[in-house]
């Protein structure tokens, strides 16, 4: 009898508690933004593109859905020629962004990815590239990189001397 | 000579070793995994890089030990040694620490991130953070030329670059400047690497210094390419390769471990020559010339059938089989064309020639060498042949062999052979005695005791007087010429002195003579109880294969095509205007009706092809060849088969079949050309052991051609269709075309890569064979026809 009158009584409370139903779609939810939804590719600060087609995102994807290709531009830059997601496997587990070592691959809080035809989700470059730098500011690879592309010259990087002077014997 | 094994303990486990190796080659040779960069099996220990330190102890009662370098330490009785004391851990990671500190942030550009020597003994040595906070040294870079990258930051100074390029393969162009911290490899000035070995760089440097120009082109990682086990096509050396391919085009080329033939190494037409295959002009459709417009026009395959029946039921037909297609396509086009109807499609002259080859290597009591055992000779005469120019790993084993002697004066000394810098230091310029009588200047020029640059005729006949010196019967021709009588006689007392002297001749330059007298001298060493070997190098890579069959040569089929009633002409992979006079092609392709050509390339041939039928090249095919030296090897397709390309006796099967000209005739999988190939001709009998077929299986599994991190899998082909398609099959070969398979050590013939747990870089190789610079684990590839004699 204590019993039913009590489940009476927490349900009778219930009633004044805060409301668990979301309103979405027409209420959008607060995602952090770590979140874990739709993958981007982003742009470094000059405005170029960050992926240097390492394929580090590639190898660490456990369900294998991204396939590209690396190429060389003009300046010997290294870029995707192509860079393919299959989201239908896609399982967001984020080891991409990870494995990422220029911060181009990221996981933005989208998740509104539904297609009526399942072609529709595999994401090509065009559909993948923002035009800004997404979650990590100011960093590009190739400052930093010994390598010559275009961005800086060899010896020209923060942490690098002038290239030695091989006819030089005084060092 | 009996090798007394001697006992040592390593970590506690006694082991019996060999003691004419050094202690860091036992150590690899029985899996330990000690990290090193400046070592390499092929060249030897210098004791520069400090990263293959152990600890060795005096005696069991010694607990303290000291830390040596494994590499510079050879292996003696009751040596106790360990590989795992805290010590050496300590001692290697700071080593490693030290390479380090001018290592430039490139691994996700660098192209050989991910099979980079560096990366792997960094990781295995526990170097995991950087400390370093000073400014790094760079250098500038070089041009190189087409098919070497230079990126000097990555440098760290291990020498091997300039010890393979230098000591190794003779080249003289690319050399070691600076000093302390300043130390730079590279050339005096820009430009291209003149050795036709500098490819090699690519694999022996441990790092991103040297790096495949043609696969950045192309860039794909070493784990997403599909690897086929494959053999060189371009010189009948026979060197084994590796093929990688990744969507639908082959990346690239790496040298296959063979013991016996290449070992480590490939020269710069085997490694680079690959770009052919993703040719625009490739063959890509089944294409018939259009009668109006005289035009070869593609055409669907129900058009295919009505014009292969009226082009070949009923007609006379002749078959040219090639020196480049394998023993299968031949055989397949022999079987069709009857074998009085085929032809081999080589001049008379070379013809005439390989056959005289062929009674010296079927009948000499002598053997013909691999091109290990070229390495082990003690005096080498080339005669009449240049083998930098007709088989560059030939050219390159020949100067092994020059350093023989110099190793045995140092073992006289002391010196084990794999200390190199003493061996080179105490030899300075004494060589083993090469003689090198050619028409021209051969780029061994500097090896040789003794030069004759004449023209063949003289050379053959400087043979003659050799062989007749040797079996001390007054030479004819003698006496006129006095200093070639000279040099004769200089040159028979060394082969008379030399243990197992090798004779090196080819067909280079059209001369009977030259062959003869080669094989004369060979007999003559071998009168006089010698153990004389000859190598003859036959011009392409399945010349001999080819020469092993019956049938004429295209003087014949001129002949018969001019007199007679030949209809229809099934030429394979063959440009005849390479091979005979243009008038005399133009002429036959004139009295033919119905000219049917089988080849991947558009050349002048297949461009008078009336049907022209779409070959596969190595890397889409699965054959047997035969090298110069009488090895038959297999070169298994790395891409499945793609709309109408396929193997050349494919398309002669399915002709067989579409006709009905033949009901005996039907091979429906490799294995059935294979069986009705060695049924026909008993001598290629072997071929069948390379493996015991299509339907074998390794602990139950295909062969992986897919490495176990390939990626892209559920994406590279969703841009056609989401739906993922099933991976191709492969009746052929017991090779699957998946990363599922076997993913152990399988048979030397069926090796795709090379991959080891934590030796991701072509050091893995090492992995693959009894003891590093052995033999392939389970026998190297391939199946010798000639039998071994002496």
């Amino acid at each position: 009898m204590i019993s039913i009158l009590r489940s009476i009584w927490f349900t009778f409370l219930h009633a004044f508690h805060k409301r668990e139903t979301q309103g979405y779609p027409e209420k959008k939810p607060y995602l952090p933004p770590r979140y874990r939804g739709r993958i981007i590719l982003s742009r470094d600060p000059d405005g170029k593109e960050r992926c240097v087609a390492c394929n580090l995102c590639a190898a660490a994807c456990p369900v294998d859905c991204i396939a590209l290709q690396a190429a060389n531009d003009y300046n010997e830059r290294r870029y995707p020629l192509f860079f393919r997601i299959n989201f239908s496997r896609c399982i967001f587990c984020g080891f991409c962004e990870e494995a990422c070592p220029t911060y181009a691959i990221q996981l933005i809080p989208d998740f509104e990815m539904g297609e009526y035809d399942r072609q529709n989700m595999v994401y090509e470059k065009e559909n993948l590239l923002i035009s800004g730098e997404g979650k990590y500011h100011g960093y590009n690879f190739y400052k930093v990189a010994g390598v010559d592309m275009g961005v800086k010259g060899i010896g020209k990087g923060e942490n690098e001397e002038p290239p030695v002077d091989l006819k030089d014997l005084i060092h | 000579m009996e090798v007394i094994m001697v006992k040592i303990q390593i970590d506690g486990t006694f082991y019996e070793v060999n003691p004419d190796k050094n202690l860091l080659h036992t150590c690899l040779a029985l899996g330990f995994d000690i990290p090193y960069f400046c070592f390499h099996p092929a060249l030897g220990s210098v004791g520069a890089c400090r990263m293959c330190a152990v600890k060795k102890f005096a005696n069991a009662d010694d607990k303290k030990g000291r830390i040596v370098m494994s590499c510079m330490e050879p292996v003696t009785d009751g040596l106790i040694i360990s590989t795992s004391d805290p010590d050496i851990k300590v001692f290697r990671a700071a080593v490693i620490e030290s390479l380090m500190t001018n290592h430039p942030h490139d691994c996700p550009i660098c192209d050989e991130g991910g099979e980079c020597h560096l990366q792997d003994m960094t990781v295995m040595s526990g170097h995991n953070y950087r400390r370093f906070v000073f400014k790094k040294r760079t250098y500038s870079n070089q041009y190189l030329g087409p098919f070497i990258h230079h990126e000097m930051n990555r440098c760290i100074q291990c020498y091997r670059c300039v010890r393979f390029y230098r000591d190794y393969a003779g080249g003289r162009d690319l050399a070691v400047s600076g000093s302390a911290n300043h130390v730079y490899f590279g050339r005096q000035t820009e430009g291209a690497l003149e050795s036709e070995f500098s490819g090699n760089l690519i694999e022996v440097c441990p790092t991103g210094v040297f790096t495949d120009k043609t696969l950045k082109e192309h860039y794909t990682r070493k784990w997403d390419m599909t690897y086929a086990p494959s053999i060189c096509i371009q010189c009948s050396a026979g060197c084994n390769i590796t093929v990688g391919e990744r969507y639908g085009s082959v990346r690239r080329i790496l040298s296959r471990y063979n013991g016996a033939v290449n070992g480590y190494f490939l020269c710069d037409r085997g490694r680079f020559g690959y770009l052919s295959t993703n040719s625009p002009e490739r063959i890509k459709g089944i294409m018939v010339r259009d009668p109006q417009e005289n035009i070869q026009k593609e055409i669907s395959r129900d058009g295919y059938l009505s014009v292969i029946n009226s082009a070949i039921i009923g007609k006379k037909i002749a078959g040219i089989g090639s020196p480049v297609a394998s023993l299968e396509a031949n055989f397949a086009l022999e079987a069709m064309v009857g074998r009085e109807n085929f032809y081999h499609g080589i001049d008379g002259e070379k013809f005439d020639l390989e056959r005289t080859a062929i009674q010296i290597l079927k009948n000499s009591s002598v053997h013909s060498p691999s091109l290990k055992e070229i390495e082990r000779s003690d005096a080498v005469l080339i005669l009449g042949e240049d083998p930098a120019i007709s088989a560059p790993m030939i050219a390159l084993a020949v100067r092994q062999a020059s350093r023989n002697r110099s190793i045995r004066m140092a073992a006289k000394s002391g010196i084990p052979s794999w200390n190199d810098a003493a061996v080179r230091e105490l030899a300075q310029k004494i060589k083993s005695p090469v003689f090198i009588a050619t028409p021209l200047t051969t780029s061994l020029d500097d090896l040789a005791e003794l030069r004759y640059n004449s023209p063949t005729s003289d050379i053959a006949r400087l043979g003659s007087v050799i062989s007749s010196i040797i079996d001390k019967i007054e030479p004819l021709s003698a006496g006129s010429d006095k200093s070639l009588n000279d040099i004769a006689q200089r040159i028979a007392g060394v082969l008379m002195d030399a243990e197992n002297p090798v004779i090196i001749t080819g067909l280079q330059h059209n001369d009977k003579k030259v062959l003869q007298a080669a094989a004369n001298i060979t007999a003559a060493l071998h009168h006089n109880g010698k153990k004389p070997s000859i190598s003859i190098i036959f011009p392409e890579c399945n010349s001999l294969g080819l020469a092993l069959m019956e049938g004429g040569s295209l003087d014949n089929l001129f002949e018969v095509i001019l007199q007679g009633d030949v209809e229809t002409l099934i030429i394979l992979e063959n440009d005849l205007y390479k091979r005979a006079d243009k008038k005399k092609v133009d002429s036959i392709f004139k009295k033919c009706k119905n000219v049917i050509v089988l080849d991947s390339l558009l050349n002048e041939t297949s461009k008078q092809a009336d049907i022209l039928l779409p070959s596969g090249t190595f890397a889409e095919s699965t054959g047997t060849i035969v090298s110069s030296e009488g090895r038959g090897q297999r070169y298994y397709r790395v891409l499945p088969v793609n709309g109408h390309i396929k193997d050349s006796w494919k398309h002669i099967s399915e002709m067989i079949e579409i006709t009905g000209i033949s009901k005996d005739l039907h091979w429906e999988h490799f294995d059935d050309i294979v069986a009705s190939f060695t049924d026909s001709y008993p001598f290629f009998s072997k071929i069948r052991e390379i493996i015991p077929g299509s339907e074998f299986r390794f602990f139950n599994e295909k062969i992986a051609r897919q490495t176990i991190r390939f990626s892209g899998r559920t994406a590279m082909n969703a841009n056609d269709s989401v739906s993922e398609p099933k991976p191709p099959g492969d009746d052929d070969s017991p090779l699957s075309f998946s990363m599922e398979g076997y993913k152990g050590v399988p048979p030397s013939d069926l090796v795709s890569y090379y991959w080891s747990p934590g030796w991701n870089s072509v050091q893995a190789t090492n992995k693959y064979m009894d003891e590093p610079y052995g033999s392939a684990k389970g026998g190297n590839p391939g199946v010798l026809l000639f039998d071994h004699k002496t």
